[in-house]
Parts: structure tokens; sequence; C-alpha cells
């Protein structure tokens, strides 16, 4: 009784004059919030979540949660979340895991910066008239084309080396089978195959469900090296090395025996029941010539047939460590910024470790232009990437693309309730529960996620077409279409962008 | 049979592997190299049913994914042969380097001397599939760290106690480690128990020792009497203490 019981999180009403009984609640709530005694609903406000499966299956808008409904004696520096981290280790002394991304209100950069807009001197172009190029490609672009002239006709002799190519520049990053449900993978894949676009395997394997969308599949080498052979490497239209992620920057990955179901151990080739660890570090890296060695290995075992991708986590050297990667022979680089989104990382790290995309993305362009090798890698931004208005700055940044992860979730029902380390979410993404995939319908949740990202499409176009510019190409680097409102001086140095009103 | 003979004197690894696959899918089934001198990568990614006699020194990640043939390499190896291998038999006439078998999960790796650091570290095995790496003589720390599954056997021939290096199963979390002789507990990673080979295992495993010795002329038999410790999990689960929810 040291410390008891601490404030509910959530308290949850049921309005009795509304309710009618009919216990869709109940069968909704994996945490068994709601049970029916005596012809009414009573209620355990301790174990929600606040995920709001039950909010959304309500009939009758009966039910209705309120955060933190007795919150403790305010503080500025002994925040609520502070107090109860305390508690929590005082209790158990072990690491807090948690879900999603960064919780801290840090600013975020995206919402201090403004995009441009054409008025009278350049006319602004509309899109329902004239075509407007986003189709990206992700690859290494040659320094400069070579020809040989013969009896008047003119062949390339540059070699090119493959690239992706995007109809939009906006792919979905790379959440594994296991972290997340096979209908919410398939779903994802339904998506980026009817848009043209591409998205990431994770390290959880190729489910054989997913071949038929393995053109628009990106398969992921971690550290762990689960599912991968040299058929899963041949399947893919790229390959990943996963160095780090932004949600923790520095760590590897564990996911628990408990989700490594029979198709699960099947997709990542291990046994069933058993921990699938992913080591901080890959066990060939231990420098940027090691990196090399290990792209080459991956574009030698594929017949230098598939641009090979390096994703850090966004760090304080990661311009210097992207150029590195550029002389890898990688094809792209992968920034994942601090907001990046996870199943589970400890509190500690997703909340404190790592750097802000938008400064990161920033300098690894500029680096890479100061050096003369910005053709050598594609920038794929990611982490933190939440409306179509993010695309359009973080590539004025000097991104080619972007992934996108927690927005696609979100697309498919995702409330961020960030409980995603418990293996029950309720929405059928991250579960290997069953009767809670079963909930997930990929003809309905592929559908969202291609309207989603059609919408944002559409959106960037418009930007785009307002700011007089026809081609998202250039967009690219285009810092003079930011503009700083409200930051600091040595941040907008970092991003090269000028105040507003300059 | 068919023969292919490959002079690969001043060869990048490119066309070499281009000459071994095309000759793979030509039929042939015997391929020797001669002169190989640092070419990494060799038959990586390679499928089919092909031995391959390597004369030289291959340099790094030699049969890396590679999915079936046989690999005989009559000189030393660089490090991480057999990395990420997928199925096959690596066979290696002197010493390898570091990371000798990294994330192999299927085939076996012999080598006639000694390992480096981290020698079959994160090997695992599912379903039939379950690696195997021998190694004759001696290795350095953090043999079998992460490992998940497979069997490492270490001989430590010409020496009384092949192990005098910290970190052994360091995060073992699945598969053995069988070890010619005793090794002090202080030795052991973190995560990992010492029980000793009983007579039954070392019967089981005898057909290893005696496939080792068929491939370098080596007599099993002394092999047979000498005590063995093995090294296992002391959980499945190492991490499962670790954490709280938020």
């Amino acid at each position: 009784m040291t410390i008891g019981s601490v404030p509910v999180k959530f308290r949850i009403s049921v309005d009795h004059d509304q309710c009618m009984l009919c216990g869709r609640c109940v069968e909704n709530c994996p945490y068994d919030v709601f049970r029916k005694e005596n012809d009414a609903i009573h209620v355990n406000s301790r174990k929600c979540v606040a995920c709001h499966r039950c909010i959304a299956m309500c009939p009758r808008d009966a039910i209705s949660i309120k955060e933190r409904p007795i919150d403790y004696r305010s503080h500025p520096v002994w925040t609520t979340g502070v107090r109860e981290a305390i508690y929590n280790q005082a209790r158990t002394g072990k690491i807090i895991l948690a879900g999603m991304g960064n919780a801290q209100p840090y600013p975020v950069i995206f919402d201090q910066l403004l995009l441009d807009a054409c008025q009278v001197t350049n006319p602004s172009i509309d899109p329902l008239r004239e075509p407007m190029e986003l189709r990206t490609y992700i690859g290494k672009k040659p320094s400069k084309l070579e020809f040989l002239q013969k009896n008047g006709d003119l062949d390339l002799i540059t070699y090119l080396a493959p690239n992706l190519q995007l109809e939009a520049p906006i792919m979905i990053g790379h959440m594994s089978y296991g972290a997340i449900s096979l209908n919410a993978q398939q779903s994802l894949a339904r998506a980026v195959s009817e848009i043209g676009t591409f998205m990431g395997t994770g390290e959880g394997g190729l489910h054989q469900s997913l071949y038929p969308y393995q053109a628009h599949m990106i398969v992921q080498v971690a550290s762990g090296r689960f599912g991968v052979d040299i058929d899963y490497l041949e399947r893919g239209a790229a390959i990943e090395i996963k160095i780090g992620q932004g949600a923790k920057p520095g760590l590897g990955g564990h996911l628990p025996g408990e989700k490594i179901c029979a198709d699960v151990s099947r997709t990542r080739m291990i046994p069933e029941g058993s921990d699938a660890i992913s080591p901080a570090p890959h066990h060939d890296i231990y420098s940027i010539e090691d990196l090399k060695q290990l792209v080459r290995s991956l574009k030698e075992a594929t017949e230098w047939k598939k641009p090979v991708f390096v994703k850090i986590a966004a760090v304080h050297n990661s311009a210097a460590i992207a150029a590195g990667i550029a002389r890898s022979g990688a094809d792209a680089v992968v920034v994942d910024g601090f907001r990046g989104g996870t199943g589970a990382a400890p509190r500690v790290f997703r909340d404190h470790v790592g750097i802000p995309i938008e400064a990161a993305v920033a300098s690894v362009d500029a680096k890479l232009r100061s050096q003369g090798i910005r053709n050598e890698v594609s920038i794929i931004a990611s982490g933190g990437i939440r409306e179509s208005a993010d695309v359009a700055k973080v590539i004025a940044l000097g991104a080619d693309a972007v992934y996108i992860g927690t927005a696609a979730l979100v697309a498919m029902g995702c409330r961020v309730c960030g409980t995603c380390y418990r293996g029950l979410c309720p929405w059928g993404i991250a579960t290997q529960r069953p009767d809670l995939v079963a909930r997930l319908d990929p003809d309905v949740a592929s559908r969202n996620v291609a309207n989603l990202i059609h919408a944002w499409t559409l959106e960037l176009s418009e930007l785009i077409g307002a700011a007089g510019i026809n081609s998202i190409e250039s967009l690219r680097g285009n810092r003079d279409r930011l503009r700083a409102y409200l930051l600091d001086e040595s941040i907008m140095r970092v991003l090269d962008v000028k105040p507003v009103g300059a | 049979m068919m023969y292919r003979n490959i002079d690969a004197r001043g060869m990048h690894y490119t066309p070499l592997n281009r000459a071994i696959r095309e000759a793979v899918a030509s039929g042939v089934n015997t391929i020797e190299i001669e002169q190989v001198m640092g070419q990494r990568f060799i038959a990586d990614g390679l499928r089919g049913d092909v031995s391959i006699t390597i004369h030289g020194v291959p340099g790094g990640d030699l049969g890396m994914f590679m999915s079936g043939p046989t690999l005989i390499v009559h000189g030393n190896c660089e490090h991480a042969p057999g990395n990420t291998m997928d199925d096959g038999t690596i066979i290696i006439h002197g010493s390898a380097g570091d990371a000798t078998a990294h994330s192999i999960r299927g085939g076996k790796v012999f080598v006639r001397d000694d390992i480096g650091y981290r020698g079959g570290i994160h090997m695992k095995q599912y379903l039939e599939k379950s690696p195997v790496l021998v190694v004759g003589g001696v290795f350095r720390a953090f043999l079998g760290e992460f490992m998940a599954g497979g069997l490492i056997l270490v001989l430590g021939r010409n020496s009384r106690a092949p192990i005098r290096e910290r970190g052994i199963g360091s995060g073992i979390h699945g598969g053995r480690i069988i070890i010619r002789g005793d090794v002090e507990e202080r030795y052991l990673g973190v995560g990992a128990k010492k029980t000793d080979l009983s007579d039954a295992e070392l019967t089981a495993i005898f057909p290893l020792i005696r496939e080792f010795g068929n491939h370098f002329g080596i007599d099993p038999e002394p092999f047979r009497h000498d005590p063995y410790v093995q090294i296992t999990p002391s959980s499945s689960r190492p991490f499962a203490n670790k954490y709280t929810w938020e």
C-alpha cells in the first residue's frame, strides 16, 4: 500500500437512457472493460486504453470517455507522466515499454514552416487544366549522360542503375507481419499496388499471400535476418537494409514469443513461441566499409537488378552518416525522424532519443550537395509525416519521397491509443489474435489507404500548382518555397530557410 | 559429371559469379576455381546442385545467401563465410575470420582449423532446417552470441582446452554449443548455461565428427572418448522479464 492505486487514465460512462443493451461494447472490447449484468452495462474504467472501439461500435452514442478525470496536483516539472513512470518503476524495477511515436510535447517544426503560393507575376497552375508531374524515381541518377553517335543515331552508353518508379512521392514504411496483422499488410499491399507506389515488408519475411503484390514491396534485411533467403530477396522490388529506426535509435527489435503464432513463425522462419530478437547492430557491420560490403552482397546476390536502400534513424550525425551511405553503393537513404512510430519501444528511447525529420533531411540534403553526391542516393523521409502539407514541406527541405506509417494505420481505423505492445489491437491491426484480425476487412481497409494516398496526391498537385510548379522535382530542395514562422535563427540556418516576410 | 575450370586471377567478383552462374545454368555440376585472391561474395545467392572447389583465399561473405551448393576451400577464409546461408555445405581447409556462419539458417560449415570472434552468431533453425558449424580448432570471444537454433561443435584439436575467451552463448535463446573439454563458468555469456554432454548425446552427434574427419582426412576415433560440455539457453525468453507496460 506504499504507493496504492494511481488515478484511472480514462473514465467511461454509459448513458443508460440511450443504451439498448445490444452488447456490442462487450463483444468489441478486448481489454474486458465492459460486462453485461442484471440488464445493465457495467464498466471497469481502469482497463480502458481509449482505443475507441466501443465508441465506434455503439449504435446509440451511449458511451463517453473522459481522459484523466482525476488528475494529480498540476505541476510544470513533476508532470503526470513523470510521476506515473516513477510509480511504475518503483513497483517493477523494469524498463517501461511504450507504443506508437514520441509522446513528448516537443514543438513540431513542420507547423512552423509555411508554403508559398504565386500571385500576379508568376501565375499559379491549375491542376484541372495542366498536367502535374508527381511521378518520382527512387535510386541513383547518373552524374552525366554519354552517347555514342552512329550513322546519325544516338545510343545511350551510360549505365543506368535500377530505379523504382512511384506514381506519387508517398510510400508506406516498413511494418512487419508480426508487428501488424496479415490483414493489415494485405490491405496496405493492395493499396500501394493500386496507386502505383511501394510498401516495406519490415523484418518479418514476406508471407505467401503477398506474393501477388511483390512488385510493389520493398523487402527488408535487418539485424535478425528473419525471413531472409535468396527467394525473398529476388521477390522484392527493392531491398532495404535497416540500420536504425526513429522510434528507438540505437536499439534492435524484439517480437515477444506470444506473437510468434504458426503463420508468423513460418514467415520469419523461426520456431513458434520463441522470441524473435533483432540485435542492435548487424553482426557484419561495424563500419561504413562493412555497410558497403552488405550493400554489395545484396546486389551481387540479386545480380545488380534491385535498388538497395539503407534506413537510419535521424540522429545527431545523420548528415555525415548519410554521406557514408551514399558512398557505400546504396541507391537510397531512408532517414527516420524521432517521431516515427513503432509497436513497442522503451519509453525513454521513444521520447528522448533522435532528432526531428525536418532538420535531419535538410542537413542530409545539404551535406550530399556540398560533396557533389546528391545524385548518388535518393532521400526518403519518414517519421511523423501526418498530412500532405508535411510531404510538400519535407520535399522542399530536400527529400525525394516519404514513407508514411502511422497515417496509413489511422486510415485503417487506428486511434493512436499507443497500446500496440499488448497485442490486443481491437482494430485488427497490431494483433495476431484471429478474432481481432478478422475485424479488419482488406477490401475496405485497402480502399481507405488508397483513398488517403490519392487524396494527398490531389492536395500535393494543388499545392505545387499554386506555387507555380508543375513537377514535384522542381519542389525538391526548393527551400525558397518555405518560410519559417517563429523558428529561431539557428534552426533556420540548419533548414536553410528564410523567415516569414524576408 | 560436367566440369568447368575458372581462372580467377585478376577477376572482379561480379564477372566471377556470373561465370559460376552461367556454368551452373548450363548443367555443370563440378567447378574448380584457381587463383582466388580475396574476391568477395563467391557463390552469393547461388542455387543448384554443384560442387565448387576454390584454390586460394576467398574474400568476405563466401556463400552468403547460398541455397544448396557445396564449396570446398583449399585455403583460409575472410570473415563471415556462410553468412545468412540457406542450405548447402562449406568445407574450409584452413581457418576462417570473424562471424563465421553468421545468421546461417540451414546447411553445414566445416572449418578445419580456427575461427575468429562471434562464430555462429545468431544461427537459427526452423522445422527441418537446422544448421551446423563444426570447428576443428579454437575460437575467439562471443561464440554463438544471440544463437537461436542449430548446433556449434568445437573440437579444439591440438589444444587441451580450446577456450580462453569470454561471452560464449551471450544472449543464446535456442540451439546448442558443444565444446570438447571443459569450459569454466566465467567464460559463459549472459543467458547461457552449461551441462555435461552425456554418452548418448555424444553418440548422437558422433556422425558429425566422423563427417568432419572424412572431409579433412582426420581420424575421428580419438574424439570419441573425451569429455564434452554443452552450452544451452537458460531460457528461450531471455528478455521476457525486462519490460513493464507504460
